[in-house]
């Protein structure tokens, strides 16, 4: 069920979905890197994946936007099963991320960029386009309209919008890949450490960022990061993964006493996290 | 952005041209190209000729290596397959605005088989495996008689507006000089849609293209078609030009020149497909006049006329990739900048 | 049958020397993960060299050998260094480009230099020809066949057992790495094109003292990427096997089909594999990182 057609705020007011992960298994060669991994995101709130270096986080998402086929379990947004969806077509199921590593497009200013991120609205035909017919020019000055007010106001990034992304510093780079990653109608917003290698003020600029999303929106957050303030701050839920497995779900306070959780982070017999 | 001009809405600052001066630029420009048969002498005339079909091939290029990073040796042989066509067409009485977007959409319908392969491989195998397109399109082009006059060659019928033959490089320059301008025009559309800059994501990263929406396939497949299209008309012009033409002509030295002119006019853009066609194409004039200067000191320089052309082919590729490598696009850029910004220094 | 064995025989033999094409060209991708479009021309040269110094300046055909080999070498090196240095932050585009340049600009200075006529070097190898039961196999096919497999082996060997071969596979898969374990890469880069050359002159002059030497040699090498892709870009066995197999199916359909069908054949071979196995026989199937 598609997306297009529908203006921003329409796809905002029919809210976020869920985001269910059920017995997913996922091997490469000998290694199994997901193990039975189940957990769900619940729609419209902030739901975080923590884990040390290698536990499987990245693998989480990469397999919830079907980079990877797992071997077993399903992957459910709202109440399709998408496991067998073709990557491209996720994103008009609602299905948006970004990205660990950035990845922008060095070849595209931030406004093209953030516009890419609607591309799976965009319906004219290569001739259309070759002409920049009436169908190709309405659709490309509806989408600007739309990019512009919802989100590079939203994200503050309209000083930048014509400079070319490479000559942007890390900090707004993150927040373009993010109005990309809006752009593209989320009804499920997977962040891949959206705030990694940020200071203090960046990583509060940018949490600040995600909960008006939340909000505004109702978008379902997926988060994957390391910065356990920020975590424990803006998730109502948290999923701890170590070594491929699910070892500890709920609430971050309830998490932060876990046990197994302790002992995955800092070792056995160590003081709880602070 | 020049000084002094302000947008008040989404859809003048998406113009192509959007300034006063930007337009009165082009419409100058438009005009005096318009005009040059009156005022050009009939070798400038026939320059500008091939030119045009140099800029339609180029612009071409550009779009499936330039814009989509599709590395495409086998730009020669659609060429080709877009002369032999507007032949063959031309033979059954077929008149040239028929003749001419059939020959294009044949090489496209070619280019998208060529491109099947980037459903599995990508870069440098794409690559090696448009050469091995192409040299099948060779083969045929020597060996299909019945279609192509094999080795010999082929001629091709005069195009022929409601008999009005054109005949001669003043009535070919109208028809080149339109084509030229439409397509270069219709490339620069294409930059500013989602296709365009879909184009441009496959190229940079294509995984983070698709789990934004992109489909991959479909989205590479257009570009090899629409280059290939680009090819298909070029060649349909040159044989109209020519009026004759053998498979010799269609050779992977032509795909590499092609690939000479985007690098050295700059990648992905539409300036430096133009840019790049001019100066390759006044690169074997210029090695001509120096053979005929100096063959009078040093006789049988003449022979030397084709290897120096690969050498030269060769020096520019190679210079231009270390020292410029956004082409002369980029050159011109940083000039205009230097003009707006005076008398402030960049 | 036994026409089928000839062809068969014969097409085995020539995908022998083409494997040595190949063996040059797999070189540079598994060392530094260029694309070398220039192998023919380098090959070329390397038999243009070879004939200067054996006919032209009238050296013994072992001493004009050898200074082909120091020549190809040293302009190997040059080459690292003066084109593929610079343009090394470059994506791949630009340095298989710059390779296209390359092969261009020693094609012509090979025509400006040379001419275009075919020119008859002498031959190294004995010129005896096999007789097989009925089959009968020229002398020349044969030792360039024993030659280049004993390259071939050498080089499996080298790759396989020695340090310095095990520091170039090293050197291909991950610079960086290889850089912190004390691995000099810009030498091994620089090692790697200079044994390509030397391979690839081994090559051109094998071809040319027993099939002529013009400029169209470079073309042989065409018909050897067929065989690259089909073997897969990164793979040493997979280039020798492909070659062979290569080798095998141009003799055989000149033979049937007639001798235009070489021209084509293998390409058309090429691109159905592709379709089912896109990386080659062997080629290591590249893993994209998220």
């Amino acid at each position: 069920m598609s997306t297009a057609g529908t203006s921003l705020s329409q796809s905002a007011a029919s809210g976020g979905l869920a985001l269910s992960v059920e017995g997913v298994d996922l091997r490469f060669g000998g290694i199994h890197a997901l193990r039975g991994v189940s957990f769900a995101a619940a729609p419209g709130q902030v739901t975080a994946v923590i884990g040390p270096n290698g536990a499987g986080k990245t693998s989480v998402f990469n397999t919830i936007s079907g980079f990877y086929r797992p071997a077993a379990g399903r992957i459910l947004l709202g109440d399709e099963d998408i496991t067998h969806t073709p990557v491209h077509a996720r994103a008009g199921r609602g299905l948006a991320r970004t990205f660990q590593n950035i990845a922008l497009f060095r070849g595209l200013t931030v406004l093209e960029n953030v516009k890419l991120g609607g591309h799976h609205t965009m319906q004219a035909g290569v001739f259309s386009a070759l002409v920049y017919g009436r169908a190709a020019r309405e659709e490309e000055l509806r989408l600007r309209a739309e990019v512009e007010r919802k989100v590079i106001d939203f994200l503050e990034i309209d000083h930048v919008r014509h400079l070319s992304v490479d000559v942007l510093p890390y900090g707004l780079q993150k927040r373009v890949e993010l109005a990309r990653a809006l752009a593209m109608r989320p009804r499920v917003l997977l962040l891949d450490e959206p705030v990694a290698g940020m200071n203090r003020e960046e990583t509060e600029d940018m949490a600040r960022f995600i909960l008006d999303v939340q909000e505004e929106w109702g978008v379902t957050v997926l988060l994957v990061e390391h910065d356990m303030g920020m975590v424990m701050d803006i998730s109502s839920h948290v999923v701890v993964l170590n070594f491929g497995q699910v070892i500890a779900s709920g609430t971050p306070a309830e998490v932060r006493r876990h046990p197994q959780v302790i002992e995955a982070y800092l070792g056995a017999e160590s003081e709880a996290l602070a | 952005m020049r000084t002094g001009v302000f947008h008040e809405n989404f859809a003048s600052e998406e113009r192509l041209w959007d300034s006063p001066t930007s337009r009165t630029w082009m419409a100058a420009f438009v005009l005096s190209l318009f005009t040059l048969p009156l005022w050009g002498s009939d070798y400038v005339l026939a320059m500008a000729c091939i030119v045009g079909i140099h800029v339609i091939a180029a612009l071409g290029l550009n779009l499936t290596t330039g814009n989509a990073g599709l590395i495409s040796l086998s730009h020669g042989a659609f060429i080709g397959v877009g002369c032999y066509t507007v032949a063959w067409l031309g033979k059954q009485g077929v008149p040239f605005y028929i003749a001419l977007p059939v020959a294009g959409f044949v090489a496209a319908f070619l280019g998208v088989i060529v491109g099947l392969p980037s459903l599995r491989v990508k870069g440098l195998y794409l690559a090696i495996a448009t050469l091995a397109a192409h040299f099948i399109l060779s083969f045929a082009f020597r060996e299909w008689d019945a279609v192509t006059g094999g080795v010999s060659g082929t001629s091709i019928p005069r195009a022929n507006l409601f008999g009005f033959e054109l005949v001669g490089d003043r009535r070919n320059f109208y028809l080149i000089f339109v084509c030229a301008f439409a397509m270069a025009v219709a490339a620069r559309n294409l930059a500013r849609t989602h296709i365009g800059r879909a184009f441009v994501a496959v190229r940079d990263r294509d995984i983070s293209a698709e789990i934004l929406g992109v489909h991959l396939l479909r989205t590479k497949l257009t570009a090899f078609a629409i280059g290939a299209f680009y090819a298909g008309v070029a060649g349909g012009l040159l044989g109209y030009f020519y009026g004759s033409i053998t498979p010799d002509y269609f050779v992977l030295t032509l795909s590499v020149f092609y690939l000479a002119a985007v690098i050295v006019g700059g990648l992905g853009t539409v300036l430096g497909s133009v840019l790049g066609a001019v100066f390759m194409t006044f690169v074997p004039e210029g090695l001509r006049l120096l053979a005929s200067v100096s063959s009078q000191a040093f006789p049988g320089v003449a022979g030397l006329l084709l290897p120096m052309g690969q050498v030269v082919f060769g020096l520019l590729i190679i210079v231009f990739l270390i020292f410029e490598p956004h082409g002369l696009a980029a050159i011109w850029a940083r000039v205009r900048r230097s003009f707006h910004l005076w008398p402030f220094k960049t | 049958m036994s026409e089928f064995l000839e062809y068969s025989l014969l097409g085995l033999l020539s995908g022998g020397v083409m494997a040595l094409i190949a063996l040059s060209f797999v070189l540079i991708y598994k060392g530094t993960g260029v694309v070398n479009f220039a192998v023919g021309e380098v090959m070329m040269l390397g038999a243009y060299i070879y004939y200067a110094g054996a006919v032209t300046f009238g050296l013994p055909p072992w001493v004009a050998f050898a200074l082909a080999l120091a020549v190809i070498g040293v302009l190997a090196i040059a080459i690292e260094r003066a084109v593929l240095r610079p343009l090394s932050g470059q994506p791949a585009v630009a340095v298989l480009m710059a390779t296209i340049g390359m092969a261009s600009i020693v094609h012509g200075g090979v025509e400006a230099v040379w001419g275009g006529d075919t020119l008859s070097p002498p031959t190294l190898l004995p010129r005896t020809p096999l007789l097989l039961g009925e089959v009968l196999i020229p002398g020349t096919v044969l030792g360039n066949f024993a030659v280049a497999a004993v390259l071939i082996g050498g080089f499996l060997a080298f790759f396989r057992y020695s340090k310095t071969g095990i520091a170039l596979r090293a050197t291909a898969s991950d610079p960086v790495t290889a850089a912190t374990l004390g691995i000099n890469i810009n030498y091994a880069q620089r090692l790697t094109w200079l044994l390509s050359g030397l391979v690839g002159t081994f090559a051109g002059v094998l071809i040319a003292s027993s099939a002529g030497l013009s400029p169209l040699l470079a073309s042989a090498a065409l018909s050897v990427f067929a065989a690259i892709i089909l073997g897969g870009l990164d793979s040493i066995l997979g280039a020798i096997v492909a070659s062979l197999l290569i080798g095998w199916v141009e003799s055989v359909s000149a033979g049937y089909l007639g001798g235009k069908s070489r021209d084509v054949v293998p390409y058309v071979v090429v691109l159905a594999i592709l379709v089912v196995k896109p990386y080659g026989m062997f080629g290591t199937r590249t893993i994209e990182r998220l």
